[in-house]
C-alpha cells in the first residue's frame, strides 16, 4: 500500500532572495531520484507538503512549471516554524516533500480560452506557474489572448523580477504590474489591483479569470469581475487554508462539505457559493 | 448471509476469552479506579462486562492518541526514513457497546477511500469487533436518533446479547461466524431467540424516539449564520474533551519529535475546538471565537459528513454529554437548532 505520510527527498540546487526585505525566498529543489521525479506530474495550482526534519512541514503550492520537469520551485515566506528553518537551510541541504496534493487550476476548461490571471502578494506564485506554462513553446497554441495582473504592496515585494522582465518583452502576453505604493523610482503603476482589472480585463466573453491572493484583494476583486460580466463558473479562486494531512482526512481545513486540500485548493466561484463556512471570500 | 445464532454460558465466557488471547490482543472493558475502561488484557479474570459504556471509546486502538508514521535522520545533504512495522498480531475488542462499533463504521469512510490511510488500514484488517448490546442504555443515550440502537449489529463480527444466565451470540459478519464454531458456544433454540427478539424490542421501545429531523443537514445550512450559534456556545469553555471522547471524531496533528538530527514524524489526536487548530502562521484565523469552533464541530457532525460521508459523525454514545464539564447537551443543541427556536 503506497504511504501518503512518507517524503521523499529532495535537494537544495539553488536558493533565490525574492523580495527586498530577505523575507520571501524560492527553492529550486531537484529530485534525488529519476523516479520520483517521473511519478510527479502535476498541474499548476497544485501543491506539496514540505518537511524540515525536526521541525515539521508546511504546504506551499508549486511555483515551478510541469513543462520543466526535473526540479521543482516553491517560494517561501518566513512566517512560522518550517518556513523559519527553510530560511535557514542553504544550497546542497535536503528536505523532504509529499505530493502533488490537491487540484489545480483546469487546464483543459481554459484550452481555446482568454484568460486573466490576477494575484496579489505571495499568492502569485501559482500563478506564475500557470503562466509559464502556458508560456511554453508547445502549450502556447492551445490558449487563448493571455493576461496577466500583479500587485504588490511596494515594488520591493515583487516576486520573479526575472521572469517579469521576460515576459515584458513578449507579444504574446499582456503585463500589467502594479504596486500599493510607489517607491525607489518605480516608474509603473501605482494603484490596486481590482482597479487595473476593471481596466485591463479581457471582455468576459470565451474568458476565463483565475484569482489568487490575500483576502482584501479577492474581496474587492469578484465583485469587479462580476461588474465586468464575468459568470460564476468562469472564475477561479485557489484557497487557504491551515493543513496537515493533504490527503483529506485530518480535518483542518474543512469548509462546508469539502476539504481545501483535496477538493481544492483551487475552486471555481459557483463551487464557493454552494459552499456553507469561514474561510474563503 | 444467513444469520448464525449460538449461546455461550457466562461461565464459560472466560475459556472463550483465554483462548481468543492465545492468537490475538484483546482489548476490553475493565475496571481502573472507579471507572471502566477499555484495556489491553493478559488475562480474561479482570474483564468487566457489567457496565454502561466505557469512559472512552474504542477509537484509539485504530487510531492511537500517539502513532509514529516514521523514523528519520537527518545529515548535512541526505536524509533516512523509516516507517515502522505493522503488529503481526491481530486485535479483538470484546464487549464494546453497539454505537462504539457504528463509529468505526465512520472512522472506516474517513481513513478509507480515495487516499486510503495505511497505519489505519493495517490494523483495521486485523480487528475482530465482538460487540454487547445494551439492555440497560445509560440515560445520556441516544443511539436510536442517530442511525443505530441499543442492540444494532452494524459494525461488529460477532454481537453478545446478555439472557441472564447466558449470552445469545450472534455472527454478523463471516470472520464472526468462523469463531462460532467453538465447542464452548451451544445450540440456540427457538425459546432463547424468542426470548432475545423480545429484550431488543423492549430496549429499543425503551430509548426515546428519533429526534432528528429528515432535513436537519439543509436546516443547519440555512442556521449557519444565524446569531443562535452565539447563544449555543455560550457557556462553552473549547476544552475539546467531547472530541477526544467520541467515537467518531478523528481529527489530527502531524508534528515532528526528535532531538539533534534524529526523531520521528507523528500523528497526535487534535480538535477542532482549539483556536490554533486553524489559526495560520500569519495569525489569522478564520475560526477566531469559541462560537465558530463549536459551530463546527455540530456542522461536521450533522451536515458536513452526512453529505461527504453518508453518515452522520454521531452514534448517540452520550459521552459528550456526561463528561462535558459545563453539562452541555449535544441533543438540546440539535432539537432547538432543528426546531428553529434557540432563544
Amino acid at each position: 500500500m503506497k504511504n501518503p505520510y512518507v517524503p521523499f527527498p529532495m535537494r537544495i540546487e539553488e536558493i533565490i532572495v525574492e523580495t527586498e526585505d530577505g523575507n520571501i525566498k524560492t527553492f529550486e529543489l531537484s529530485f534525488a531520484g529519476r523516479d520520483e521525479g517521473e511519478r510527479f506530474i502535476y498541474t499548476p495550482g497544485q501543491f506539496a507538503e514540505i518537511s524540515v526534519f525536526g521541525k515539521g512541514e508546511a504546504p506551499f503550492g508549486m511555483a515551478s512549471t510541469p513543462s520543466r520537469p526535473g526540479r521543482l520551485a516553491f517560494s517561501v515566506s518566513r512566517i512560522g516554524v518550517v518556513t523559519q528553518a527553510l530560511h535557514q537551510m542553504e544550497k546542497g541541504d535536503v528536505v523532504g516533500v509529499r505530493g502533488p496534493l490537491g487540484h489545480g487550476y483546469p487546464l483543459e476548461t481554459f484550452k481555446g480560452k482568454n484568460l486573466v490571471l490576477i494575484g496579489g502578494g505571495f499568492g502569485f506564485s501559482t500563478l506564475r506557474s500557470l503562466t509559464n506554462f502556458i508560456l511554453h513553446d508547445s502549450n502556447r497554441k492551445d490558449y487563448g489572448d493571455l493576461t496577466v495582473i500583479y500587485g504588490a504592496r511596494n515594488p520591493g515585494l515583487l516576486l520573479y523580477k526575472k521572469d517579469l522582465e521576460g515576459w515584458r518583452e513578449r507579444g504574446d502576453l499582456r503585463l500589467h504590474l502594479t504596486v500599493d505604493k510607489g517607491e525607489n523610482g518605480w516608474q509603473g503603476h501605482v494603484g490596486f489591483v481590482p482597479d487595473v482589472a476593471r481596466d485591463a480585463a479581457p471582455n468576459p466573453e470565451n474568458a476565463y479569470a483565475v484569482v489568487c491572493g490575500p483576502p482584501a484583494m479577492i474581496h474587492f476583486t469578484l465583485p469587479v469581475l462580476k461588474d465586468l460580466g464575468f459568470g460564476d463558473e468562469n472564475i477561479f479562486l485557489s484557497l487557504e487554508m491551515r493543513m496537515k494531512c493533504g490527503i483529506g482526512k485530518c480535518g483542518r481545513c474543512n469548509v462546508g462539505g469539502k476539504y481545501i486540500c483535496s477538493d481544492g485548493p483551487v475552486f471555481s466561484k459557483s463551487e464557493l457559493s454552494r459552499l456553507t463556512g469561514e474561510g474563503h471570500g | 448471509m444467513i444469520a448464525l445464532s449460538r449461546t455461550l454460558r457466562k461461565d464459560r465466557v472466560e475459556g472463550f476469552l483465554e483462548r481468543l488471547l492465545d492468537e490475538w490482543e484483546v482489548i476490553a472493558p475493565v475496571r481502573k479506579g472507579g471507572l471502566v475502561i477499555l484495556g489491553k488484557i493478559d488475562s480474561a479474570r479482570h474483564v468487566v462486562l457489567e457496565y454502561g459504556n466505557t469512559k472512552e471509546s474504542p477509537k484509539f486502538a485504530l487510531f492511537p492518541q500517539r502513532e509514529t508514521l516514521f523514523g528519520y535522520r537527518a545529515e548535512k545533504g541526505k536524509v533516512e526514513l523509516n516507517v515502522p512495522r505493522a503488529k503481526e498480531k491481530g486485535q479483538v475488542l470484546f464487549g464494546i457497546r453497539p454505537c462504539d462499533a457504528r463509529g468505526l463504521l465512520l472512522l472506516d469512510r474517513v481513513f478509507g477511500g480515495d487516499c486510503s490511510d495505511p497505519y489505519y488500514e493495517e490494523k483495521r484488517a486485523k480487528t475482530l469487533v465482538v460487540t454487547l448490546g445494551c439492555v440497560n442504555p445509560n440515560p445520556a443515550c441516544f443511539c436510536r436518533s442517530t442511525g443505530g440502537g441499543p442492540c444494532a449489529p452494524e459494525g461488529s463480527d460477532l454481537f453478545f446479547l446478555d439472557l441472564g444466565e447466558r449470552y445469545l451470540v450472534e455472527a454478523a459478519s463471516e470472520k464472526g461466524a468462523a469463531l462460532l464454531e467453538e465447542a464452548a458456544f451451544e445450540e440456540a433454540d427457538e425459546a432463547v431467540l424468542a426470548l432475545g427478539e423480545k429484550i431488543k424490542t423492549e430496549t429499543w421501545a425503551s430509548m426515546k424516539p428519533p429526534a432528528l429531523k429528515e432535513d436537519l443537514k439543509e436546516q443547519l445550512e440555512r442556521l449557519f449564520d444565524d446569531p443562535a450559534w452565539r447563544d449555543l456556545a455560550e457557556t462553552c469553555l473549547g476544552c475539546g474533551i467531547c472530541t477526544y471522547l467520541c467515537p467518531t471524531c478523528h481529527c489530527f496533528d502531524l508534528c515532528d519529535e526528535g532531538a539533534g538530527r534524529g526523531g520521528e514524524r507523528i500523528r497526535v489526536w487534535d480538535s477542532c475546538q482549539f483556536p490554533l487548530f486553524t489559526q495560520q502562521a500569519s495569525g489569522f484565523n478564520p475560526r477566531p471565537t469559541v462560537k465558530e469552533r463549536f459551530r463546527q464541530r455540530i456542522m461536521h457532525k450533522f451536515s458536513y459528513l452526512p453529505e461527504t460521508q453518508g453518515m452522520l459523525g454521531c452514534v448517540g454514545c452520550g459521552r459528550c454529554i456526561t463528561e462535558c464539564p459545563v453539562n452541555l447537551d449535544i441533543r438540546e443543541v440539535i432539537r432547538s437548532l432543528s426546531e428553529g427556536n434557540v432563544r
